[in-house]
């Protein structure tokens, strides 16, 4: 007990209001200066929005940090200031030992947040609405039609207007809404390009929605969210905006050359890709099956997965 | 004759079998241990066959640490790959080893470690702070011990025999299915958390019915210290959420060992399905943890203030709000799955509103310190650490719970360092103010004060520099579970630094065994009588040390903090001392805690025959259980009263 009130004491003696500031601000000063050695010439994606929808939620991160901010300061300047005026060593300070509590103190701080959390509710709610997935963007450009395809471990994506498939890397046109339809030949896996926004759960049998705009040209990062086996870290791909004419060019010289090529995309062929495998090649191909899409998806909804493959041609477009 | 096991079943992995090893060797040390000491009959009379709650509590904490250095090693291998080998091919751990890792991580410090330690700290007190002699079911709890302890032995199993799951800690279908993981590693993760999880079922049945029916006379609910409520809200979460569990992995095996379809993604299963069901009892579960911690520290906070609570009632209103509301937002750990808007806003807004009450509690305590006299001991040094990281996670759980913010970061570092925020600044800062806080109650002695202080800052700092970055990494595209990423990307700084926050953390964690050690050594120096705290509730009461019946008389509780105010009108425990009835030493705990293990062993490696013999013996097992007579021993009133007088001659 000896040496635990001596310890104490020493402690009375280097902690100053003037020294906790001093030190705090020395802290604050090497964070910084740590943080812009790690981040001045990197991408923090979220925040550096290049598409509409991500443009829209890094400003409902601002305005929701914002409004957390009206709790958090009180409570840390409360913390730090009881923390310092009611500490033991000063006796000058009043104690009110039986307390019980307070009911207008108490209805305060019930009534502060429910006021906040009703603000963040309605935003929320008008904010989900805006931001769902599934809704298309409101644009006058007509969406260009993309199917995604999770598969082990690589992405395939088709684009049936165009009559093309690539692995590995999505090219879009710049000011362009995109509606993807994404399903999976693979473990539940979630496509995501932090750049553009929002992400979705790609599922065997299943098609779900998503709509992304790219504003601005460039190359961007896309990956797997969701961990679906050994080769989930390699699930990453490109998402390369490009101006409207180029992406033209771009698609037809790509038909153009598969077909010639002989790379075409057909079931066969499908079957061979979704075997498992790691570290995928970019690969481009001419799309032969307008039904490849639907066809992956009714591999889950007639019978066994691993036996309903090559007679889905009945199962029609029912789904 | 023995399923699919066979000699094929050892690791060849030089990490994987070094850890074997060392497990092997440590084990074998302890045996030695106690072979060459005679201390087997000690062990087996004194702790295993026990029936005190008081030692069932710290088996419970002793297997918690073993699995928390476990599972910290995995931590610290998963840091390094990430920022060393991650963008280089050298990597000694491979893909698969490395999801190993990170579904045994996860698994393990939620079910043993966090589980471990709340259910530790409930034995320990729940009886004292109601000033009850035992829990309601004393057989029943060393058999829930005893479960978690066989779910324990399998999940470390797995290591030497097999592998273990790569499928992340909730193992979601279709990739836990046998068509994409075939191999033992789900099995063992299943039958693990069964075996473990049905013991903490009988646990919360246990202790609810103990805070029911067992309290002192005159301690009404709402006289109970905070923290017997935090847990009556969690056993409540247990009783409700468990059974979700349950019946979730018991589907999910069918799946895989009779050719079910709940779960598959053909022939009409629906993985969707299993993930709603999974969180059903995995948003409550979060709960069952942190409500314990959150009682821990309005104990702490009031002592250290030495002042009442602020706000009694509305802390148990809020207390109670949580609970209800925990049920109502499981679809937030999902928002990307593509439910409709209506859905999503209901269930984020759902989420909001448990922000609510929660805030409310870090005001009152707040408002507990002001006006008080603080004394900054290392518990009340941990209430200041939980606050700041705490409102941190606070503030970027409420960002998660807003689905337009969660498209963008789920699934991210950002999800990673956010419910590291709350499991790391909440419950385990919690838990470790309490085995401060508590500690001389149960030892008779103080933790050495400069030590704890050291481990307090190793481990806030460290935990700060382990997971800030992480926010960072997830709003620069970083997703979870990455074994490999392309050194193009600029992560490598970030996932650095928080590699040297996983060194400081583990340096924080050597303080605290550091700690034990050095307090052990100095017992004497450090000696602590039976109130060292000025406490305020009913554990401080008895003596220390405890005796097995904890109160030697059961005088009637009059007010809150029933032992500030026994202490400020001046009463003392009556010495009307009569006959105490106990419950005996009882093994079948132990035994029915094998069979267990031997059946979800069995089944983890097809040895249907034995699985069948263990279930035959399993249910006999019960039965002769329950069929015992004389089970009970009495401590006569003479004898209580020469306890006590020696007791009393300790305390000086």
């Amino acid at each position: 007990m000896i040496g635990i009130r001596s310890m104490a004491g020493r402690h009375k003696k280097f902690l100053t209001p003037l020294r906790i500031v001093l030190g705090s601000i020395l802290l604050l000063g090497v964070v910084s200066v740590g943080l812009w050695l790690l981040l001045h010439d990197k991408n923090i994606a979220v925040l550096n929005p290049q598409g509409v929808i991500a443009a829209q939620q890094k400003d409902l991160i601002i305005f929701t940090v914002l409004l957390s901010i009206v709790v958090v300061v009180p409570v840390f300047t409360i913390l730090g200031v009881v923390a310092w005026k009611y500490r033991e060593g000063n006796t000058k300070a009043s104690y009110r030992p039986d307390e019980e509590g307070n009911t207008w103190l108490e209805l305060t701080w019930w009534g502060i947040p429910i006021i906040i959390i009703g603000i963040l509710g309605v935003v929320t709610w008008v904010s989900t609405h805006q931001l769902d997935p599934y809704k298309p963007i409101a644009s006058d450009v007509k969406p260009l039609k993309v199917q995604v395809v999770a598969l082990q471990w690589k992405w395939l994506f088709v684009y049936p207007d165009l009559g093309l498939a690539t692995v590995n890397e999505l090219r879009m046109p710049v000011g362009t809404p995109v509606s993807f339809d994404l399903t999976a030949d693979a473990p539940m896996s979630a496509f995501w390009i932090p750049s553009l926004g929002s992400q979705v759960y790609a599922m065997n049998g299943m098609s779900s929605k998503l709509s992304l705009r790219a504003d601005n040209p460039g190359t961007f990062h896309g990956s797997n969210t969701n961990i679906n086996g050994e080769g989930y870290s390699d699930m990453t791909f490109n998402a390369i905006a490009m101006p409207r004419q180029d992406f033209e060019a771009w698609s037809a010289a790509i038909v153009r050359e598969t077909d010639s090529e002989g790379n075409h995309m057909d079931w066969e062929r499908y079957e061979t890709l979704a075997e498992p495998s790691r570290k995928n090649k970019v690969g481009y191909y001419h799309l032969h099956d307008e039904r490849l899409y639907n066809k992956i998806m009714e591999k889950y909804m007639s019978g066994h997965a691993s036996s309903g493959t090559s007679d889905t041609s009945h199962a029609g477009g029912s789904h | 004759m023995f399923g699919r096991l066979w000699f094929d079943a050892i690791p060849h992995d030089p990490i994987a079998l070094s850890a074997v090893i060392g497990g092997a060797v440590g084990g074998l040390a302890v045996l030695a241990y106690l072979t060459y000491f005679k201390k087997w009959g000690w062990l087996w009379r004194e702790w295993l066959t026990s029936l005190d709650p008081k030692k069932i509590g710290i088996m419970y904490i002793i297997v918690a640490v073993i699995m928390l250095l476990r599972a910290g090693v995995e931590a610290g291998l998963m840091r390094l790959q990430q920022a060393v080998f991650a963008a280089s091919d050298m990597s000694p751990i491979h893909a698969d080893h490395f999801q190993q890792l990170f579904s045994a991580h996860g698994t393990i410090m939620i079910f043993f470690v966090a589980m471990g330690l709340v259910f530790g700290l409930i034995n320990l007190l729940v009886p004292l702070m109601i000033g009850a002699r035992d829990v309601a079911f004393p057989l029943l709890n060393s058999i829930s011990f005893w479960l978690f302890a066989a779910g324990f032995a399998l999940i470390n199993v797995s290591m030497a025999l097999g592998e273990f799951s790569t499928a992340g800690w909730l193992a979601y279908p279709p990739l836990s299915t046998l068509e994409y993981s075939p191999g033992v590693g789900v099995d063992y993760w299943i039958w693990s958390l069964q075996i473990s999880g049905i013991g903490t079922l009988l646990s919360g049945v246990n202790f609810l019915v103990t805070i029911f029916m067992m309290r002192r006379k005159g301690m009404t609910l709402m006289k109970m210290p905070i923290f017997v409520w935090t847990v009556l809200a969690s056993m409540l979460l247990v009783i409700f959420a468990f059974p979700i569990l349950t019946a979730t992995l018991g589907m999910l095996s069918l799946d895989r060992t009779i050719g079910t379809h709940f779960f598959t993604s053909d022939l009409g299963g629906n993985p969707m399905m299993y993930v709603n069901l999974i969180w059903a009892w995995g948003h409550p579960e979060v709960y069952i943890l942190i409500l314990p911690a959150f009682g821990i520290f309005s104990e702490v906070v009031a002592t250290f203030s030495r002042k009442r609570l602020f706000g009694y009632t509305s802390m148990v209103y809020a207390i109670m709000a949580i609970a209800v509301l925990s049920f109502t937002v499981w679809l937030h750990h999902f928002f990307t799955m593509g439910a409709g808007a209506n859905v999503n806003a209901f269930f984020g807004i759902m989420t909001m509103i448990i922000s609510i009450p929660t805030g409310v509690k870090v005001f009152n305590w707040l408002f507990t310190m002001f006006r008080g006299r603080i004394s900054f001991k290392t518990p009340m040094l941990w209430f200041m650490g939980f606050v700041v990281t705490f409102t941190i996670g606070g503030v970027t759980g409420v960002l998660m719970a807003v689905p337009g913010i969660d498209y963008q970061v789920h699934n991210s570092l950002f999800l990673v360092a956010h419910f590291h925020n709350m499991i790391i600044g909440g419950v385990l800062f919690g838990l470790f103010a309490g085995l401060a806080y508590w500690w001389p109650k149960f030892t008779g002695f103080y933790l050495h004060e400069g030590l704890g202080k050291a481990a307090f800052w190793c481990w806030l700092f460290g935990f700060l520099l382990a997971f800030m970055p992480l926010y960072i990494l997830g709003f620069m595209g970083a997703v979870r579970r990455l074994d490999s990423y392309d050194p193009s990307m600029g992560w490598q700084g970030l996932f650095i630094v928080a590699g040297v926050g996983v060194l400081v953390i583990a340096l924080g964690l050597f303080f605290q065994f550091l700690q034990i050690a050095y307090s052990i050594w100095k017992r004497k120096e450090l000696a602590a009588g039976p109130d060292p705290w000025n406490g305020r509730t009913l554990e401080w009461a008895t003596s220390t040390p405890i005796p097995e019946y904890n109160f030697a008389t059961l005088d009637a509780v009059k007010e809150k903090d029933a032992f500030w105010d026994m202490k400020q009108s001046f009463r003392k425990s009556s010495t009307d001392y009569q006959a105490i009835t106990l419950p005996k030493n009882r093994a079948d705990g132990i035994y029915i805690a094998v069979a267990s293990g031997i059946i979800g062993f069995a089944i983890v490696w097809h040895i249907w025959w034995a699985a069948a013999v263990a279930l035959v013996a399993l249910i006999a097992l019960i039965i002769i259980a329950t069929m015992k007579e004389d089970t009970e021993y009495t401590v006569s009133a003479k004898e209580v009263a020469a306890i006590e007088a020696e007791l009393q001659g300790v305390k000086t």
